[in-house]
């Protein structure tokens, strides 16, 4: 497999990560990303037959619990933080979305 | 006449005592943290008023026989822990102006147990990094040399306690995040066990890997903090079981009997001759408590660097999505007619994540992406598999590991910030208890001849805290290295 990322492949992922990159970061991205990826290329010799992925270390254990109600925060509080929240309202605000 | 209390077990008998008061003892504190922060930049933000009040409170409601473990002794928390009320930065742009409305369980247990916390310290970006240079605030220095790294990323904790600014602190750790900054900074750094402490309210950064933990002067120390957070959370349920052993009373235990390993083949190359001289040093000292040290092979641990930075970024590039312009404090200034809802986000997150944060943000989506998803994200988790069964087998034959913490000792501020695989690198001993979910803890191993702390590391059992705390607290009884403090 190829590590080399072309100016493109890097505009594609920060597409996906919803980044918007300088054309300085996309050059300098596209480089390092490129030798992390050719280090991290180790990991594909290694024989892995009989090693399924672990996803977490936890021993398994039941977090269940009864289905009550609880105390939580209000809405004042769960909006207090946003840019643009409307504690009146009750509502996170976005820019338009739907045309 | 005795000795000024210096560690947290000290200062919480004097102050039961009656020998001093809480707000006398946070008072001295705050003091030196403004008059020495400035050099170090240890925090990022003071809770002066806030901390002396509690104090003054805890000074009224104290008695004679008060059980609060804690009681009115001063802490500080990693500005990735949620304070209630109390600005949680994360030590990112993107977070510059949020304000909790509630706190993490290891807050509210420290509270509960009579602490008071003086403080948020600096960090890497979203813990990500490991030399503090990641910080949005500017980066923390080096206690024990102001044109060195402290490390990181809990480095702001490691130089406060370090420095005697606050006698002990809370990091967090998903690659060595508390270890490395304690052995550059001559602190002992304690990572638990996956699940042995809540994460609820730790801003996270990879879901499978973080732990949060104590940085403190003395193995002691260690144990009493992680006495009072650990345990079950209704609020995170990767919280584990079982029931929380008494730490402080399981540590002076001989060590006839306990065996310890060796990676000897991990060893081999890359790391500074004074670190390997002072490591040797520690292998020899630790035998005159009763232990016996054996080679053993890790095959995979080589493997850890790459299998840790596949998974932590595609666990980061997910976790970090909900820092979009909409929930959290910070969105880009755009005119509302015309702006997208994604023109938002994309402007919002460029503007607030700092280079390393992008980076990984950017790594992670590649390896989850379609097309590369089984070659990279995949096979690290199979790679994951065979880093644990190693961990399983040398336990077979001994009781903890023991290596390093860290390559090499501080290095210099802008030394490696710009090549982002050379400072990777230096994970190369921490990470694999992350990936593997044991316990490790490093704890000062002496100096360097340029007077830079070493640390050395052991790694455990799962759960097995208790065994580890026994080991390091034979060994830092065979040495003074924690009472030498640097000149700041």
């Amino acid at each position: 497999m190829s590590s080399r990322l072309t100016k493109s492949d890097v505009e594609r992922i920060a597409g996906l990560a919803h980044l918007e990159l300088s054309e300085a970061e996309k050059e300098t991205f596209a480089r390092q990303l490129a030798d992390i990826l050719t280090y991290a290329e180790a990991v594909q010799a290694i024989d892995t037959t009989n090693a399924p992925p672990t996803t977490h270390v936890l021993s398994r254990h039941e977090a269940f619990r009864t289905d009550e109600v609880q105390e939580s925060l209000s809405r004042e509080e769960a909006l207090a933080n946003a840019p643009d929240g409307t504690p009146d309202e009750g509502f996170f605000k976005v820019p338009k979305v739907i045309e | 006449m005795t000795a000024t209390p210096q560690t947290l077990v000290e200062i919480r008998d004097a102050i039961v005592a009656g020998e001093t008061k809480s707000t006398e003892v946070c008072s001295e504190y705050l003091d030196r943290i403004a008059a020495v922060d400035g050099s170090l930049h240890a925090f990022n933000n003071v809770a002066r008023e806030q901390a002396l009040e509690r104090a003054a409170a805890i000074d009224r409601s104290r008695t004679a026989d008060d059980p609060r473990p804690l009681l009115g002794v001063p802490i500080a928390i990693k500005d990735n822990l949620c304070t209630r009320g109390v600005p949680t930065t994360a030590s990112s742009r993107i977070l510059k102006n949020f304000v909790p409305p509630y706190d993490a369980t290891v807050v509210s247990r420290l509270e509960a147990a009579g602490a008071i916390m003086l403080g948020k310290t600096n960090c890497d970006e979203f813990g990500m990094g490991s030399s503090n240079e990641n910080s949005a605030f500017g980066s923390v220095k080096n206690p024990w040399d102001l044109t060195r790294s402290p490390g990181g990323s809990s480095g702001g904790s490691a130089a406060a306690v370090s420095a005697r600014l606050v006698p002990g602190a809370l990091g967090s750790d998903t690659g060595g995040s508390i270890r490395q900054p304690a052995a550059l900074c001559g602190v002992v750094g304690l990572k638990p066990t996956y699940g042995r402490v809540s994460r609820y309210g730790l801003l996270a950064f990879a879901s499978s890997l973080d732990q949060v933990g104590p940085l403190t002067l003395t193995v002691r120390d260690a144990a009493l903090l992680l006495e009072v957070i650990a345990g079950p959370d209704p609020c995170d349920a990767t919280t584990a079981p079982q029931q929380v052993p008494r730490y402080t009373e399981a540590l002076d235990a001989d060590l006839r009997g306990v065996r310890l390993g060796v990676p000897s083949a991990l060893l081999d190359s890359g790391i500074d001759p004074e670190v390997k001289q002072a490591f040797g040093a520690v292998v020899e000292a630790i035998q005159t408590t009763g232990a016996t040290v054996s080679e053993i092979t890790l095959p995979h641990a080589q493997y850890a660097i790459p299998v840790y930075y596949l998974l932590a970024t595609a666990e980061a590039s997910s976790n970090l999505a909900r820092y979009d312009g909409v929930r959290y404090t910070h969105r880009a200034e755009l005119d509302p007619a015309s702006t997208t809802l994604r023109a938002m986000y994309e402007r919002t997150r460029s503007e607030g994540f700092g280079a390393e944060v992008k980076r990984r943000i950017m790594l992670g989506t590649y390896v989850l992406s379609a097309g590369y998803y089984d070659a990279y994200y995949l096979k690290a988790q199979q790679v994951r598999t065979l880093i644990l069964r190693d961990y399983e087998q040398a336990f077979n034959t001994v009781d903890a590991v023991i290596m390093p913490t860290s390559p090499v000792p501080a290095f210099t501020l802008g030394e490696k910030i710009n090549d982002p695989l050379q400072m990777y690198l230096l994970d190369i001993f921490t990470v694999s208890a992350n990936l593997a979910g044991l316990p490790a803890i490093s704890v000062p191993a002496g100096f360097t001849q340029e007077r830079l702390p070493v640390g050395v590391q052991l790694v455990g059992r799962a759960f097995d805290e208790v065994g580890l705390l026994k080991i390091a607290n034979a060994y830092e009884r065979t040495n003074g290295w924690w009472k030498e403090a640097p000149i700041v």
